[in-house]
């Protein structure tokens, strides 16, 4: 019922007006016989901040991992349905996912920088991918990446300390600079900010607001708010499904599902 | 409700229940403490015991008796024909100058028996010793001087207390003359005790006073350089795929239960695997390092790759994921992130494998390596001895001077073990890092 609804909505206002860079229909995933997402099809904007919401255990990481195929590390997840990206299917035969994921980016929950320098973070993707054609290239790099993600002031002085060494905020974005560093088109943030305080937070809003001139971004988040204050369109997520979708003001100003209507004024969830 | 609460709230915390409660668990605290402080200081005392009785008994070995003796280093002897030609001083007749020595020293030795009893005193390897001298210095032929000879083994117990004199002479190696003669040499002061480098540069010997463990040491090293070779990069390497490449399945788990199982298998049974594959089948050389160390590293192996196996799987998963979100391969993640971070853990494992093979005697008697073998070894094809099996073999020997030598070799040993368990300790420390 609500799946043909939100599928109804889709076309009845066909986001012509937007480019869409990546398209999703009927995506399934399983996780051995746990049916962890049904059914879903949703567009992601060119340029905009997309933020997934939901109650703990809707799916929506799930659906989130399978935009950069990272579920392909979890040996009893299958994923059915069509995920094109540029019109191409990513999980088409000759698509290899490592470079899928050098065109996806991901920033996790929880900042993981390598133990390894600040500069050595960064450097990472781009000595692998082998885009830097010497050494000043690849400073060259680094310092636009790290600037980039607004680290730079802090850590212009500590390039070769550890990447732990950093506050939890500052590693956070050191984990976005150091994803920005392979030149992805899309950014996948799953919770970033929820192991932040709330300082670090608003650091880190701010320059995801400012990456989306550059960047597709897709935020998984618990906190509404932040999904109101940054984002242009929002999904929610509820058992595995799309509830609904939509323009981020409409959805949280006029929601047309109770359940929506639930969730966004704090009834569950 | 209210009164039900007020009651169990105020009044049982006192009550003479409570206070029993308390009192038992204080008490069972207690005594638990009490037992686990027995059971360490039992530990403790069980191995001070140990090292305090194998110190004791080695620490002798590590000191030799010499005897002082005015040596004529004779021209008529040592070069008949006044060339000084190398050849002939190598070949000539050193005995004769100890042998001339001692009769001097004591004049009144006259029968044939008792003569070479005198000469006994002194060690055979003495005129080894003079030759060397004498081919380092060829201008000390036609001179005379003190020199301090190496003594028999019969002597150097002796004169280190351990031959009983008030025992019956039949009871005795060294008999009453010899005993005698011994007093002599010691109130004018000819014996005397030197540090005994030979126990560290020497091979192993028929004469106890110059045997020494430098063959037993070198075939160790060449045994645990063999094995360390081929057990490491194999070990890591099956952990590092069983870890991050192989897919969950049966026969993987079957292969998993199979390491664990090997780990426990018998070492013996590892020597007769070796005797079985690399002797009749490869047809490698009998009692050499080569041979010892591949055997070894079969057995090493399930202990590496335990150790390694829980090393990367003890690397968190974020970091995997962070190096595979930017597009790093598996391969890639595994090789630039998981081995760097779990090699301190693989390594301390590598370490207590290799402290476990150098300390292994059993397989090696299985693949020869026990043989009696007095050169030192060149290169890992040679035959040679482990320092465990030379401690075997020297325990088994009947000479009383082999008794100090045992816990000597013992002594050099645990030494070799407390290196390798600090260079665990110190690799461990370089390599870890922090997050």
């Amino acid at each position: 019922m609500v799946q043909s609804f939100a599928g109804k909505r889709l076309e009845a206002v066909p986001e012509t007006a937007e480019e869409v860079i990546i398209s999703t229909r009927n995506v399934d995933v399983f996780y051995g016989d746990n049916h962890a997402i049904r059914n879903i099809s949703l567009d992601i904007p060119k340029h905009r901040i997309t933020s997934l919401i939901g109650p703990s255990g809707c799916g929506k990481s799930t659906f989130l991992r399978c935009l950069n195929r990272m579920n392909d590390t979890v040996e009893s997840c299958r994923v059915s349905g069509e995920i094109l990206l540029d019109g191409v299917d990513i999980y088409g035969k000759d698509v290899d996912e490592v470079l899928l994921r050098a065109r996806v980016g991901m920033v996790f929950q929880k900042p993981n920088p390598f133990p390894k320098s600040v500069y050595d973070n960064v450097a990472y993707g781009p000595r692998i991918h082998g885009l830097a054609e010497n050494k000043d290239e690849l400073d060259e790099m680094v310092l636009t990446s790290l600037e980039r993600a607004g680290l730079l002031d802090e850590v212009q002085n500590r390039l070769h300390s550890s990447g732990t060494s950093l506050s939890g905020g500052q590693q956070q974005r050191l984990c976005i600079a150091r994803a920005l560093a392979v030149r992805p088109d899309i950014i996948l943030m799953d919770e970033p900010c929820s192991s932040l305080d709330p300082i670090a937070t608003a650091k880190v809003e701010e320059l995801i607001e400012e990456l989306k001139t550059n960047y597709t971004i897709i935020i998984v988040t618990h906190s509404m708010q932040q999904a109101a204050r940054i984002s242009e369109k929002t999904a929610f997520f509820h058992m595995g499904q799309i509830v609904e979708t939509g323009a981020t003001e409409q959805l949280f100003t006029s929601p047309s599902d109770e359940r929506t209507q639930g969730y966004i004024t704090g009834r569950f969830g | 409700m209210t009164d039900l609460l007020d009651n169990t709230g105020a009044s049982s915390w006192n009550s003479e229940r409570f206070q029993k409660r308390l009192k038992k668990r204080k008490r069972a605290e207690k005594s638990f403490r009490l037992v686990g402080l027995g059971a360490i200081v039992i530990a403790l005392t069980l191995l001070a015991i140990l090292l305090f009785s194998i110190a004791s008994k080695g620490y002798s070995a590590f000191i030799q008796t010499y005897i002082t003796l005015d040596i004529t280093f004779e021209q008529s002897v040592l070069d008949k024909t006044g060339e000084g030609h190398p050849a002939a001083l190598k070949a000539a007749n050193y005995g004769k100058l100890v042998r001339d020595a001692l009769r001097a020293e004591f004049p009144d030795v006259k029968t044939r028996k008792d003569l070479r009893a005198l000469f006994g005193l002194v060690s055979k390897e003495a005129s080894n010793q003079l030759r060397e001298m004498v081919l380092a210095d060829p201008s000390l032929i036609g001179r005379s001087m003190p020199v301090a000879l190496l003594a028999s083994d019969d002597v150097d117990m002796v004169h280190k207390g351990y031959i009983d004199r008030k025992a019956p002479q039949s009871d005795r190696r060294v008999k009453d003359d010899e005993l005698r003669w011994l007093d002599v040499l010691e109130k004018s002061g000819a014996l005397s005790f030197k540090f005994n480098s030979g126990f560290f540069t020497e091979g192993d010997s028929r004469e106890p006073e110059k045997a020494g463990i430098a063959g037993a040491m070198v075939g160790s090293f060449f045994t645990l350089l063999v094995t360390i070779a081929v057990a490491f990069p194999i070990g890591v390497l099956t952990a590092i795929y069983l870890e991050e490449f192989a897919p969950r399945n049966r026969f993987n788990d079957l292969i998993e239960v199979n390491i664990n199982n090997l780990a426990a298998v018998p070492s013996i049974v590892f020597g007769l695997l070796g005797l079985a594959i690399f002797l009749n089948v490869a047809h490698l050389p009998r009692s050499a390092p080569v041979v010892g160390g591949l055997t070894l590293a079969l057995m090493t192996l399930p202990t590496i790759i335990i150790a390694a196996r829980s090393a990367v799987r003890a690397v968190p998963g974020s970091i995997r994921q962070a190096a595979l979100s930017l597009g790093a391969s598996t391969h890639q993640t595994a090789f630039h992130h998981v081995l760097p971070l779990a090699m301190p853990g693989i390594l301390t494992g590598t370490i207590i494998g290799l402290s476990q093979a150098l300390g292994e005697t059993a397989p090696l008697l299985m693949i020869g390596m026990v043989a009696f073998i007095a050169d030192i070894p060149h290169s890992a094809l040679d035959p040679a001895t482990v320092m465990p099996v030379q401690i075997f073999l020297w325990a088994d020997s009947p000479e009383r001077a082999f008794v100090e030598k045992t816990s000597g070799a013992i002594l050099v040993l645990l030494a070799f073990f407390i290196f390798m368990n600090a260079l665990a300790i110190v690799l461990r420390k370089k390599f870890e890092r922090r997050w």
